[in-house]
């Protein structure tokens, strides 16, 4: 730990490195697109900046030498969870263009709240890791390590998982389905 | 690279989604902010794993089971979200007041004594469970 500290005494903050521009220029875009997605009066459009916001934080999980949870981060938000957003958004029949109603009554009070928690989280956080140096030069989450591990270690509960994912997939199908047939036939239906 | 440009870059990612949780009225609009929520905790964990330098790579692998858990988590919610607004016509969750207080305290649903509220109140929760079936 003191030589992690004394390796960090040599780094300033005035004097950053390559890797460090680069998250910070890619954090920034994360961020504004994150506001975006929050702020936009466009629903459609929120779920496409959402998009911007996630594959950042892909090229984020990159620098930090996490490959293979960053192909997996474009492969899952990317590809299906934006999709699956968008096909909620059209199937609740969203309006295309700007619908004034997006955001409730009471954002201002949601703002008070958010900007109280992101003051508290990022004064504590500063003050707590300024001196801490990560050293990224060798690769920590290369697919190679990170397979074995997974399937070495971590086996159990990624079994847990895949039942997980079975029992959610059978819960979507029974939850989405239109029941009308069953209601008919028991002879209560209407809704 | 020092690890308070993960660490501040997830705060402010997390508190951008739970603005949006707070403020936003579409329930798809807030399913939305829960993920970026989910991904400031990821954008962490892998920080702290790489700092860390875990044998076990912990990090890396709770990272991979949020991501798999969210999946399955927008799922059932736009499945949730889905069969309400077939149920209701809308998706405004400002509009889903069934489990609100009464405005009224002379107009309790579940007073036992006014027969007319008791079958208000089991109207209301028959077209609840309708609406989530």
């Amino acid at each position: 730990m003191s030589s992690l500290v004394l390796a960090a005494d040599s780094h300033g903050f005035l004097s950053p490195t390559g890797v460090e521009v680069a998250f910070l220029l890619v954090g920034l875009v994360t961020f504004g697109a994150a506001i975006v997605t929050v702020t936009t009066k466009q629903l459609v459009h929120a779920a496409l900046w959402l998009v911007v916001a996630l594959g950042g934080l892909a090229v984020e999980y990159l620098l930090l030498t996490a490959e293979f949870i960053a192909w997996v981060q474009v492969l899952i938000y990317v590809g299906s969870v934006v999709v699956l957003l968008l096909f909620g958004l059209m199937l609740t029949r969203a309006p295309i263009g700007r619908s004034p109603d997006a955001d409730s009554g009471n954002r201002w009070a949601a703002l008070t709240v958010a900007l109280a928690s992101a003051a508290a989280l990022v004064w504590v956080v500063a003050d707590a890791f300024r001196t801490t140096w990560i050293d990224v030069d060798r690769a920590q989450g290369s697919t190679a390590v990170t397979g074995s591990i997974l399937f070495r270690h971590w086996v159990l509960p990624f079994e847990a998982l895949s039942v997980l994912l079975l029992a959610a997939l059978v819960g979507a199908i029974v939850l989405s389905r239109k029941n009308d047939g069953a209601a008919a036939a028991d002879g209560k239906g209407g809704h | 690279m020092h690890l308070v440009y993960p660490a501040v870059l997830s705060s402010l990612l997390f508190c951008t989604g739970l603005y949006g949780v707070l403020a936003r009225r579409n329930a798809i609009l807030v399913l939305m902010s829960v993920e970026l929520m989910l991904n400031a905790v990821n954008l962490n964990l892998v920080a702290f794993d790489v700092w860390l330098r875990d044998t076990l790579h912990a990090g890396q692998a709770l990272t991979l089971f949020v991501i798999a858990v969210a999946a399955a988590e927008i799922g059932i919610g736009l499945a949730i979200v889905l069969a309400v607004y077939r149920g209701r016509g809308t998706s405004d969750i400002d509009k889903l007041r069934d489990a609100a207080e009464p405005r009224d305290p002379h107009d309790d649903p579940y007073d036992p004594s006014d027969t007319a509220a008791v079958a208000d109140a089991a109207d209301a929760t028959d077209e609840k469970a309708e609406a989530t079936a």
